[in-house]
Formats: structure tokens, C-alpha cells, sequence
């Protein structure tokens, strides 16, 4: 197996994030150091790494909110030092805190954000009702947001930032503090929109949840240290479990 | 050709990308109304508590010196001395307190704050006023406030010159009827406030310190808050121009600006029969312009710092030093030069002049060209650096 030349990255159609010696510095201190990979269209690929490793940094300069200090990286094939905007058409975002308005109503959101993302009335009509359907909301619709159980926002969330049908969806711990009923429920909504083709990028601290991933890059320092199916990345490691394969990382 | 040219200018301003973007703004807009009437802490502090602020400051924030504690020392016991003491009891400034008799008492109640003003009548009062046509009288008055002092000198002054001249009339009609004394009296004509309404004044400023606060507050806490709860982040990876989504945020409170000063005109004519001289269409023109300023300042403000609590201190801090300065409680004209020239630069004393000079002059657009042209400069300048400033990549 040979790595494949620049040119030929670029012009592989089935990548829809391309990231190369992608760095970020804050003064003297790396916190995304050199990182270089691809997401291939409709993958499910799995972000891991401890705490601070430079996880929720590396996907700020991916989704347009934060500007690479060097390197090159292309999402949906926008770059992210000269499109940012472009890819923020294309891509949906779920981040760590939780970030709809909890002073408005289920409707209101959604109304909101389709309304930013340039969905026509009809259409975010059809949308609400659709989300909620999907969802089982349709008893707190016209509920505040605040006042609903962490694991229902959450999923409320995810049906929003995907309300733009985008390419590409990054999650940033989007199952941190829920219950494992909501959590599985969670994961069948990210297949479902997996099998519609949306790409994911997720981030996790549950190796369980690392095991559903077609792909998996663990995160040590601001290094990428390891990239694979989590099946050869257990057998490379001679494992029985994703959970050993990030201990013998982690703990380098 | 002709056809063209009406076609391309339909598409400017009709083409579906300008109507996405009013579109979009239009999202906004809705969003924090339905924020800013949802919350049923934040309603009160906008429209009650300003209005509460015009009654009680209206009234309260007077330069008139009333109830001044007078206290005298009567060592002639005459009839021309309690004459002159009754001209103080009868006056509406005075309130005639205590008769001291000595003045180690007096300047002990002096020393406690009991009284405010001496007046020590000498014991030879009424022979020197009589024999030599002059006396001397002694006034002590507590200056820790020094404008305050100044204003009870010139009523005391006025006073016992009131008082004196009717002693000279009374001894010249005595003497010789041929040489009456030839008096001069000034009779002053107070133009655009006749009856000298401190009320009058104050309340158009007042209602200027309103509109300002308020907008400032309102706007630069907004963004700020949008900032903490982590929402600011889910706006900025949207595609959402940053002139949008400014647009949307300020014209709220734009609108509760104008509202603002439309109840506080109606109040000050129902409560305080404040003039409105000039146009109202003016007034409102100049305030749409005005309120550019203060919500860009504090959508400035509010991009450089992280809090609320930060945003507070330092729209406190401009909002203190621009109302000290705009001439609302004390006039420019007094200031020194550099603090004159430093004034230039601030937005609320064109608000303060125009106020004052539309409602109580009835100014026209001419005269507040000057006024209007640098408040729209700086319109510019401040929203440029605010949009310049807010940045959905860092």
C-alpha cells in the first residue's frame, strides 16, 4: 500500500473532509499539531481523544469558526481559510453545550434556524412538523426548549442542525450526560441520517460508541495516533476492546 | 435600453437574493421580540423602571436652593432689625430657624449642620443705617457645596437690598422731596421658559438619559449574552451574514428606543406640561439617527468582552462620563477648555441640545444641521466598527 500523491487526494470525489498538517497554535502552545486525514461521503467517523487533546479545536477550524494557523483543509470542498462561509452552507453543527434558545418553544427554534439557513415558510412547515413527528414531541411543541429533559434536547439539536439537509454533520459529544435509552435512540438517529448519506463527524468520550463508527481517529497531545475501523485498530493493538485500545493511547 | 434599466433595477431591489436577505433579518427580528416580551424579569427594567426615573428625577434634580436653614444674631433688638428679619420669614427660600444669642452657639449649629446661613445684625444697626445711611451686617453661609452657596449669597443679597431701598425712600421723603433718588431697575424677560420652570429643562434631558441608558444597556448585554450561553457559536457556523444578523439584533431595540421616547413625550406633556415647541418629526428623525450611535457602541462593547458583567461596567463607565459631560446637569460653558474640547466627541450633549432646542426653542432642521450631521458621522463610524469588530471566525 502506497499513501496516495496530494493531486490525487484532491481529486477523489468521495472525500468530503480533507485535512493536511492542519495546526492550530494559541502563542507557544500546539493544540492541534499537524493533523492530516479524510472522511469519505456518507461515513460515520469517530473523533476520539482525552480531554484537552484538541478534539473540539480541530473541529472549529474545520467548521469555519476558527482559523487554521497552518496546513490546508477542505470540507465539502470548500477550504477553510478562503470559504468559510460556503461551508457553512453545507455542513450542520451540534456543540458540546447545549445551544438552542431555551426561552423559545420547540417550534420557534426550528423555525429559527430553518429560518437562518434560507428554508422557505412552506418548507419549514413541513419540517416542523416532520422533526417533530420523528422526534414524538408533538405534546411540548409549544413548550419552552428550557424546560425539557437533557436527553430530549439533545435530540432536538441534532434534528436542527440537520433542518438544511447539509453534507456533512459535526457532533461534539452529543451523548454527554444522557441515559443510555436516549443514548441508543441517539445513535439510531445518527444511522438514519447516515443511511440518507449525511456524512458524520462525531466526538466521544464512550468507547462503546466508538465501536458503531465505520472509522476511528484517536487524538493524543494534538496528534492524530491512530486511524482505522475500530476492528483493525483492536486487532493492531492486539485488544480485545476500543475501551484498551484508547487506555494503551491515552496513557502513551 | 429603457427596458433594461427598469428591469435591472426591479431585479436590485426585487431579485429573490435581496429578498433571502430581508428575509433573514426578518427571522431575527421576530426571534428577539418574541425573547425580549418572553421575559418577564427584563420588561419592567425597559419600560417601567425608566418611566419611574423621569417622575422622580424630573422632579428631584432641581438647581433651585430651597429651604435654605437661616439662623440670625440679633444684638440691636430694633424695629429696623426685625424688620429685616421678617423679610427673610417672609421669603419662600428661607426657613427661619433659630435666633442664636451669641455666636459661639451660632457657629456651633453651624459646625452640626443645624443651619445653613448666619445672619449677625450688628448692636449699632439702626443708629449707623439711620445716622450714616450705611450698616454693616455679617452672613455666614456653609459653602461645602459651593454653586449651592453662591445662589443663597445672591437671594440674601437681594434681600437685604430690597430691604434697604425702602429704608432710603422712606428717608428721603423726609429730607428733601426735590432730590428723590433716580432708581434703575433691570426687568429681565426670560425667553423660550418664561416662568423659569426648572422642569422644563429637565425633563427633555431626562428623557435623553433614558433613551440612551436603556439602548446602550439593552444592546450591548444582548450579544454578550448570546456569548455566555453558548448560542452565538450555533449563529456563527450558519451561513448568516454578519451585517444580517447585526441588523436583526439592533433594530429591536432600535424600535424600543423609539418607543421609549414616544411615551416619555406623551409623559412629559401630561405630567410635566413640557412644551413641544418645535416638530415632532424632527425630534424623531434626529433620535432614530442618535440611537445608530448608542447601539452600535454597544454592540462594540459587547464583541470585546466575554460577560455581562463585563458589558455592564463598561457601558456604566461611557454612560457616566458621557451625562456628566453633556451639559444635562451642568452647562458646558462652565467647564474648562480641554474638558469643552473632550466633549465634542460626545453623542448625548447633541442629544441634550437638540432636545432642549427643539421641544423648548422650536428649532427647525437648519438650525440642528451641525448637530445632526456629526451625530450621523459618528452613526457611521461607530456601527462600521462594530460590524469591523465582530468576527464569526477567529
Amino acid at each position: 500500500m502506497r499513501f496516495p500523491l496530494p493531486w490525487e487526494v484532491n481529486m477523489n470525489k468521495n472525500n468530503v473532509i480533507q485535512a493536511e498538517g492542519l495546526t492550530k497554535m494559541f502563542g507557544d502552545f500546539t493544540a492541534v499539531n499537524a493533523i492530516t486525514f479524510e472522511v469519505k461521503k456518507g461515513e460515520i467517523f469517530g473523533f476520539l481523544g482525552a480531554n484537552g487533546a484538541g478534539k473540539t479545536t480541530a473541529m472549529k477550524m474545520l467548521i469555519g469558526i476558527s482559523t487554521p494557523t497552518s496546513g490546508t483543509a477542505k470540507v465539502a470542498g470548500f477550504d477553510v481559510f478562503t470559504q468559510a462561509e460556503d461551508i457553512k452552507r453545507n455542513i450542520g453543527y451540534m456543540s458540546q453545550k447545549f445551544a438552542l434558545y431555551d426561552d423559545l418553544t420547540v417550534k420557534e427554534n426550528i423555525t429559527f434556524f430553518g429560518g437562518i439557513y434560507g428554508l422557505s415558510r412552506v418548507r419549514i412547515k413541513e419540517k416542523t412538523k416532520e422533526l417533530i413527528a420523528d422526534l414524538g414531541l408533538e405534546e411540548v411543541a409549544n413548550q419552552l426548549v428550557g424546560s425539557l429533559p437533557l436527553g430530549w434536547k439533545q435530540k432536538l439539536s441534532f434534528s436542527v442542525a440537520l433542518i438544511h439537509e447539509p453534507k456533512i454533520v459535526f457532533l461534539d459529544e452529543p451523548t454527554g450526560g444522557v441515559d443510555p435509552i436516549t443514548r441508543r435512540q441517539f445513535w439510531e438517529m445518527i444511522y438514519r441520517a447516515s443511511h440518507q448519506g449525511t456524512t458524520i463527524f462525531v466526538t466521544t468520550h464512550y468507547m462503546d460508541e466508538a465501536e458503531y463508527c465505520d472509522r476511528v481517529s484517536i487524538m493524543v497531545n494534538g496528534k492524530i495516533e491512530a486511524l482505522n475501523t475500530p476492528k483493525k485498530l483492536k486487532e493492531q493493538f492486539g485488544v480485545q476492546s476500543m475501551n484498551d485500545v484508547f487506555l494503551k493511547l491515552a496513557r502513551g | 435600453m429603457r427596458k433594461d434599466y427598469y428591469k435591472n433595477l426591479y431585479s436590485l431591489f426585487y431579485s429573490p437574493y435581496s429578498f433571502k436577505i430581508m428575509r433573514t433579518i426578518l427571522f431575527i427580528i421576530q426571534k428577539e421580540f418574541k425573547q425580549i416580551f418572553r421575559n418577564k424579569g427584563m420588561l419592567p427594567i425597559i419600560f417601567v423602571l425608566p418611566l419611574l426615573q423621569l417622575v422622580i428625577l424630573s422632579n428631584a434634580a432641581t438647581f433651585e436652593v430651597k429651604n435654605i436653614k437661616f439662623s440670625y444674631i440679633d444684638s440691636n433688638h430694633s424695629m429696623s432689625s426685625r424688620a429685616l428679619i421678617e423679610k427673610f420669614q417672609a421669603s419662600t427660600y428661607f426657613n427661619v430657624l433659630t435666633d442664636f444669642p451669641s455666636e459661639v452657639l451660632a457657629s456651633s449649629a453651624m459646625l452640626k449642620g443645624e443651619v445653613d446661613v448666619v445672619l449677625n445684625i450688628p448692636a449699632h444697626f439702626e443708629r449707623d443705617l439711620q445716622k450714616e445711611k450705611k450698616a454693616k451686617l455679617g452672613i455666614t453661609i456653609n459653602a461645602i457645596d459651593g454653586a449651592a452657596a453662591g445662589v443663597t449669597n445672591v437671594y440674601i443679597s437681594q434681600i437685604i437690598q430690597s430691604y434697604n431701598k425702602n429704608i432710603q425712600t422712606d428717608l428721603m421723603q423726609f429730607s428733601d422731596m426735590q432730590i428723590r433718588p433716580v432708581n434703575i431697575e433691570t426687568i429681565p424677560l426670560f425667553w423660550y421658559n418664561e416662568t423659569l420652570n426648572y422642569k422644563t429643562f429637565m425633563v427633555p434631558g431626562i428623557l435623553v438619559l433614558l433613551v440612551t441608558m436603556i439602548t446602550l444597556f439593552l444592546s450591548g448585554m444582548n450579544i454578550v449574552r448570546e456569548k455566555e450561553i453558548g448560542t452565538l457559536e450555533q449563529i456563527n457556523v450558519t451561513p448568516i451574514k454578519k451585517s444580517q444578523f447585526i441588523i436583526g439584533k439592533l433594530f429591536p431595540f432600535w424600535a424600543i428606543g423609539m418607543g421609549l421616547l414616544t411615551i416619555g413625550l406623551i409623559l412629559a406633556r401630561l405630567i410635566f406640561d413640557v412644551p413641544m415647541v418645535g416638530s415632532v418629526i424632527l425630534m424623531y428623525s434626529y433620535t432614530s439617527i442618535f440611537i445608530l450611535v448608542i447601539l452600535g457602541m454597544g454592540l462594540f462593547i459587547s464583541n470585546f468582552t466575554d460577560t455581562q458583567q463585563q458589558a455592564m461596567f463598561i457601558a456604566w463607565f461611557f454612560v457616566v462620563i458621557f451625562i456628566l459631560m453633556s451639559g444635562l446637569f451642568t452647562p458646558i460653558e462652565s467647564m474648562p477648555k480641554w474638558a469643552q474640547n473632550i466633549t465634542e466627541f460626545n453623542p448625548i450633549k447633541y442629544f441634550v441640545e437638540v432636545m432642549r432646542m427643539v421641544m423648548l426653542k422650536g428649532s427647525g432642521f437648519m438650525d440642528i444641521l451641525p448637530q445632526l450631521i456629526k451625530t450621523l458621522i459618528y452613526a457611521i463610524i461607530m456601527n462600521g466598527l462594530a460590524v469591523w469588530s465582530y468576527k464569526k471566525t477567529t
